[in-house]
């Protein structure tokens, strides 16, 4: 059985559409990535697969069951971490732990060892008001917060979004834990830098999944010939390589450019080429790609 | 012409017993992408602040765009631009409204409104949008909007918070370019961020650990000297 099942998910708002027949499996127990920018569709994927919301065409299951048939056993066997900070600002962070815990009939100490790694970093802090934690500290508890009925499949919508780099890698490191629990994990992440942090990931546009598959093996398949190049006036390279013969596209890269060059180019081509528009200190050398350099290429 | 954009000479500023910024000394040079990076916390926000104007220091001295933090800093606040994630453009206004309204704000001609209004919306390619409420458009556009409402009184200094958070790495990249565009007309960029493949677009960066700066450096000296493939494993590093 798989951990979730989309065929054919179609939903419009308006004239916007926001999923366009998409379709992808998770494994049980897969930590899966959806990559993709602000406006892909990757919230309207999330309340569509947590049962808030109808899809405008195709079917779903999450562990077996029917989106639209069973969405009471969804509701009760799924943990969902939304987007924006949802808990209670006025509790404490044990208050909201014992009224997650409470109200799917369980209680802390029966899934303790599920949250346990994460909840001892937040312990100390078990009688501040949850709205008065940090950034790192507030995603922590949400985590917990959707993980207190031990669910099946555990939903999470940008978790990373406005935390610090200290707090992100702590969140990931977390999420490969709970691999243990079998617990099935479709996350999203505009960042696509956390890529490599997924089992397997989606590339999503405008509601439509560009690639899929192992970050590595997305990564294994660009094969056009990728340079890395710099020099002193990095702006002005830019501008004068966009229009070398032999260029198919430059990028910028943050401290190198990236330039997909046409088939057979030389590193000489490029840094004679280079020379002549006058650049000094030119650094050229072969770049590997990483999955933005995929994503551009298929945008 | 001055060379440095910013200077910072033992800035600090105290709360009580607590101290946000504990000393920090720095230049940002004219025409430099200066990243300013730290964890939450780590007293970013209150440096920021003071160069900006919004709280005085506790002790030490700084200048922005030539002018000293401690006896002008309403002057500064003419000679700088701001642009914030979080906070920037009117949704409910239009595009032009906006650009209207900052250019009011900061006392430009109405002659010299109209011109910088034409070279924005020409910039963006907006032209036929002009009319629209802000508020509907895409993350990218808005981001590209912001930054050009904040250079609309041609600043020394642009401050940028989080400028490009969520939006595809094509827009990011065009957002960028606009950046490098502005820096290399002579305009300094100040950028904060929490996400340090960002600040791999920096000229600069220094890193904020405890009210103190850390590192300073290229991203490729410090990343030599942290021995770290990316700027995240150096943050990772210093803010451990």
């Amino acid at each position: 059985m798989n951990g979730i099942e989309v065929e054919n998910i179609s939903k419009s708002f308006g004239d916007t559409l926001a999923l366009d027949a998409l379709s992808f499996k998770v494994a049980q127990g897969e930590r899966f990535g959806l990559l993709g920018p602000d406006g892909a569709g990757k919230s309207t994927l999330f309340k569509i697969l947590t049962t808030l919301l109808l899809p405008d065409a195709g079917r779903a299951t999450v562990a077996g069951w029917d989106i639209d048939k069973d969405f009471k056993e969804i509701r009760r066997h799924v943990g969902y971490m939304p987007g924006k900070f949802s808990l209670y600002q006025d509790l404490s962070v044990s208050e909201n732990l014992n009224f997650f815990a409470t109200i799917f009939g369980t209680t802390i100490k029966a899934n303790y060892h599920l949250i346990k790694p994460i909840y001892e970093q937040i312990e100390p802090f078990r009688d501040r008001r949850a709205g008065a934690l940090s950034g790192g500290m507030k995603q922590k508890l949400a985590l917990c917060c959707a993980l207190i009925h031990q669910p099946k499949v555990l939903f999470l919508d940008e978790p990373t979004t406005g935390v610090d780099a200290v707090s992100r890698d702590e969140f990931w490191a977390m999420l490969a834990q709970l691999k243990d629990a079998g617990i099935t994990i479709l996350v999203s992440t505009p960042y696509m830098d956390e890529a490599e942090r997924c089992e397997r990931v989606a590339l999503l546009q405008t509601g439509k999944i560009l690639a899929l598959d192992r970050p590595q093996t997305i990564v294994g398949n660009f094969t056009e010939p990728l340079w890395a190049i710099r020099a002193d006036n990095y702006y002005q390279l830019l501008l004068d390589l966009r229009k070398a013969p032999f260029s198919q596209r430059v990028e910028v890269f943050g401290e190198f450019l990236h330039l997909t060059a046409r088939p057979a180019t030389t590193g000489e081509e490029i840094t004679t080429y280079a020379e002549h528009c006058g650049h000094g200190n030119i650094l050229l050398k072969p770049a590997e790609a990483t999955i933005e350099d995929v994503f551009l290429a298929l945008m | 012409m001055i060379s440095n954009a910013i200077t910072a000479s033992n800035l600090t500023k105290k709360f009580g017993n607590f101290t946000a910024v504990d000393n920090i000394t720095f230049n940002v040079k004219r025409g430099e992408v200066f990243g300013f990076l730290g964890a939450n916390g780590a007293g970013k926000t209150t440096a920021i602040k003071m160069l900006i104007g919004l709280s005085k220091p506790s002790g030490g001295e700084a200048t922005v765009a030539g002018l000293n933090l401690m006896t002008q800093s309403e002057k500064i606040k003419e000679r700088i631009g701001y642009m914030s994630q979080k906070f920037s453009l009117y949704e409910d206004l239009t595009i032009r409204q906006n650009i209207n309204f900052y250019g009011g704000v900061y006392g430009l001609k109405r002659k010299d409104i109209r011109t910088k209004t034409a070279d924005i919306l020409a910039e963006l390619q907006l032209e036929d949008k002009a009319d629209e409420k802000v508020g509907g458009l895409p993350l990218g556009w808005k981001q590209r909007l912001s930054f050009s409402v904040a250079n609309v009184h041609d600043p020394d200094v642009v401050f940028l918070d989080e400028p490009t958070g969520g939006v595809d790495p094509a827009t990011r990249r065009q957002f960028w370019e606009m950046i490098y565009a502005a820096a290399s007309g002579g305009r300094t960029i100040f950028v904060t961020t929490h996400y340090m493949d960002e600040a791999e677009y920096c000229d600069r960066i220094s890193i904020m650990v405890a009210g103190k700066i850390a590192a300073l450096g290229t991203p490729g000296e410090l990343k030599e000297r942290f021995a770290a493939k990316s700027m995240d494993e150096v943050f990772l590093r210093l803010v451990r």
